[in-house]
């Protein structure tokens, strides 16, 4: 705030100034000038005199010759300062327009209102770096559930975008460089009520700079950040990030995984999906050989996961010796039908366009279903904006990097038991993850579940805790019943239960909860709300724990256990 | 040099000089302080107190502080001096003259802690 004062005061001198001088002069000129009063008499006007009139001619030019009329000189004198104010004026205010209108002026403005933004943040919150695709789909997914963030990126650009977007929270937006640590200042690193930096800029160099000055000047802080090369990865997890994801690694093991247990990706990507999205159908990636066209960081990735499961690849590369491509690469861009062909394309299983551009990929994903229908399409897409024809080309599994990446940082950071799950989870056999999938299929519609956590802790369940304190004995089955009746039975489950050290896996209905326990849940979106009522509701837990519905205030409880005492005696 | 430092304690001294002037002579005889150099002392405290605005020092603060008193000082001298001759028509009795020139004499005070602060601070610089 003060910067404002001392930019508008340091701005402004000279019309200050000039203002001052002018009236002076006027002023002077007017005791000095002699007059004549009403009856002729010479008179010399004061500096009281002066002073008044001088201020009403230099803003209204109207009240007339005071106090007595003005003798010829008095008017020749007067004339010069009426222009001569009236500049002076027009200076100043000018100044002052166009110091509000000033881009440097405006940008201490802006980072004056941004400052006052996140200074309103009462509520834990999340520093976003970098508003491309990633940021977009992370910011919006966390202001649906609740959780409040700040965005910093260098294009002014995404930052008006993200002024116009209609979120439901308002996302204070700085437009500077989040390279240098001051700026992750002024979004609040240093507040304590700040959960978390998360760096998604396009820039591994950045991204490495946020992750180390967020360790320096906040060492207990969640740090996730993303880089997409191994060295930049190795480095930031050397000081201690949390997470580093690299997005071509993480795409590729996710088509590992669809590849060899499609059960478990489908969980996965279930688990992770952002709010509202469509249940998406289960997988059947067909086993033979695949095609790889595009051997960059990418197709790296994807042709070490697809060795790894044992599948038979064969890589199209346009560069092969730039991009070392292994032995028995076809040479050429993959969107002719010469290359695909010589690739083997008739008996291939699959192909996965994995190529930097956009429109490349479509087209030879055009090339090879021309080729082959029964292929399995996989490309990878971009850029966000390129969603409709992506989706006009009814492809079997579209990568796109922004996606993933948001998503996984979108689960580990509002629900950080599912990491847990996720991890469990992994240890079991596809088989496995296809009943859970069916089971949780069954309950969520038509959208992807919703994930959350009970704690039973004072703050976060009352009701639940003084229940179990008072001695109650409340099974997990008890929370899945439903306030408004107790033997229908709500849409969710119990994924994770974390007791202390140890953790069960799908807990079962007649597990005995206990003071301090986690429960991660899953149902259908909008089912935590009814949840929350046995969980925080005193009289809802007695009706649902008992069956017997009760008065709640104060009188009738004292009342109750005076006609209880009186039963017993 | 700086034109920018010559042009500061220029106004600064002169504002201190003109205060001083006004001061000068007995305290109850309007002979001796011309209302010129009342209007001159206080335009020219104006103008150093806006020259002053803008400067996030510490001592910046402390010379538009006394330069903010010294202004205050004189313009009240300036108004009981119109009340005196044109609303009250006392004229400038010696107790009235003795009042402005007092008033006039705090202001000369805030504007020699202004020059001696801004003394103090040219020989801390020792360029």
């Amino acid at each position: 705030m003060h910067n404002i004062v001392y930019i508008l005061l340091r701005r402004i001198h000279l019309p200050l100034i000039v203002l001052v001088c002018v009236y002076a002069i006027a002023i002077l000129g007017f005791v000095l000038i002699p007059g004549m009063d009403d009856k002729g008499n010479p008179w010399n006007m004061g500096f009281f005199h002066a002073f008044y009139f001088v201020s009403y001619m230099g803003t209204t030019i109207g009240f007339g010759e005071i106090p007595y009329p003005f003798t010829d000189a008095q008017r020749l004198w007067a004339t010069v300062n009426i222009y001569a104010t009236v500049m002076a004026w027009l200076y100043g205010i000018g100044s002052a327009l166009s110091l509000l209108q000033d881009s440097a002026f405006q940008a201490v403005l802006r980072e004056n209102a941004f400052r006052r933004a996140v200074k309103r943040i009462h509520e834990p919150f999340y520093i976003v770096c970098g508003y491309g695709d990633t940021g977009t789909t992370l910011v919006h997914a966390l202001c649906e559930e609740g959780y409040r963030s700040v965005v910093i990126d260098i294009d002014p650009g995404r930052i008006i975008a993200l002024e116009l977007e209609d979120l439901p929270l308002p996302v204070p937006g700085l437009y500077a460089s989040a390279a240098e640590p001051e700026t992750l200042v002024k979004a609040g690193l240093m507040r304590p009520n700040c959960a978390g930096v998360i760096a998604l800029t396009n820039v591994d160099d950045v991204n490495l700079n946020i992750a180390i000055s967020t360790s320096l000047l906040r060492p207990q802080l969640q740090t996730i950040a993303r880089a997409e090369s191994h060295a930049v990865e190795a480095n930031m997890l050397s000081f201690g990030s949390n997470q580093v994801l690299n997005p071509f690694h993480t795409f590729a093991g996710r088509l590992a995984l669809a590849l060899h247990a499609p059960g478990m990706y489908l969980l996965l990507e279930w688990m992770t999906a952002v709010p509202h999205e469509k249940l998406r159908e289960p997988l059947f990636p067909p086993h033979g050989r695949w095609i790889l066209c595009g051997y960059g960081r990418f197709g790296k990735a994807v042709h070490e996961r697809l060795l790894a499961e044992g599948i038979e690849v064969t890589v199209v590369e346009a560069a092969p010796e730039a991009t070392h491509s292994p032995e028995g690469t076809i040479s050429g861009s993959g969107t002719e039908a010469e290359t695909l062909l010589a690739a083997g394309i008739k008996n291939a299983a699959g192909i996965v366009a994995g190529t930097d551009n956009d429109a490349n990929n479509l087209s030879i994903i055009m090339t090879a279903r021309e080729l082959n229908s029964r292929l399995f399409l996989v490309a990878r897409q971009n850029q966000h904006q390129n969603d409709i024809i992506f989706n006009a080309a009814r492809l079997d599994l579209v990568m796109q990097r922004g996606k993933i990446i948001a998503n996984k940082i979108f689960a580990l950071t509002t629900t950080p038991l599912l990491a847990d799950f996720l991890l469990a989870a992994g240890k079991n056999s596809n088989e496995w993850a296809n009943q859970l999938v069916s089971r949780i299929g069954g309950i969520s519609g038509e959208e992807v579940p919703q994930t959350w956590v009970m704690s039973m802790t004072p703050a976060d369940s009352p009701a639940l805790y003084s229940g179990i304190a008072r001695g109650k004995t409340v099974l997990i089955a008890d929370l899945y019943r439903n306030p408004r009746n107790r033997d229908e039975r709500l849409p969710f489950i119990a994924l994770l239960l974390k007791r202390a050290d140890t953790e069960i896996l799908l807990p079962d209905d007649d597990t005995i909860l206990q003071r301090g326990d986690r429960i991660l849940m899953c149902g259908r979106f909008g089912t935590e709300q009814q949840a929350e009522w046995v969980a925080k509701n005193h009289n809802v837990f007695d009706y649902l724990h008992s069956g017997e519905e009760r008065a709640g205030g104060s009188v009738w409880r004292w009342l109750r256990s005076r006609k209880e005492a009186r039963q017993k005696v | 040099m700086n034109l920018e430092k010559v042009i500061f304690t220029f106004f600064i001294v002169l504002a201190l000089t003109l205060n001083f002037g006004f001061f000068l002579g007995d305290i109850d005889n309007p002979e001796h302080h011309s209302v010129y150099e009342l209007f001159a002392a206080i335009v020219v405290s104006l103008i150093a107190t806006i020259l002053k605005f803008g400067d996030r020092t510490h001592l910046g603060s402390v010379l538009l502080a006394t330069s903010l008193v010294a202004d205050m000082q004189l313009i009240a001298a300036a108004i009981v001096w119109a009340v005196a001759e044109h609303v009250t028509h006392t004229g400038l009795t010696p107790h009235i003259m003795a009042v402005i020139v007092s008033l006039s004499g705090g202001a000369l005070l805030a504007n020699i802690t202004s020059v001696v602060l801004l003394v103090v601070e040219t020989i801390a610089v020792r360029r």
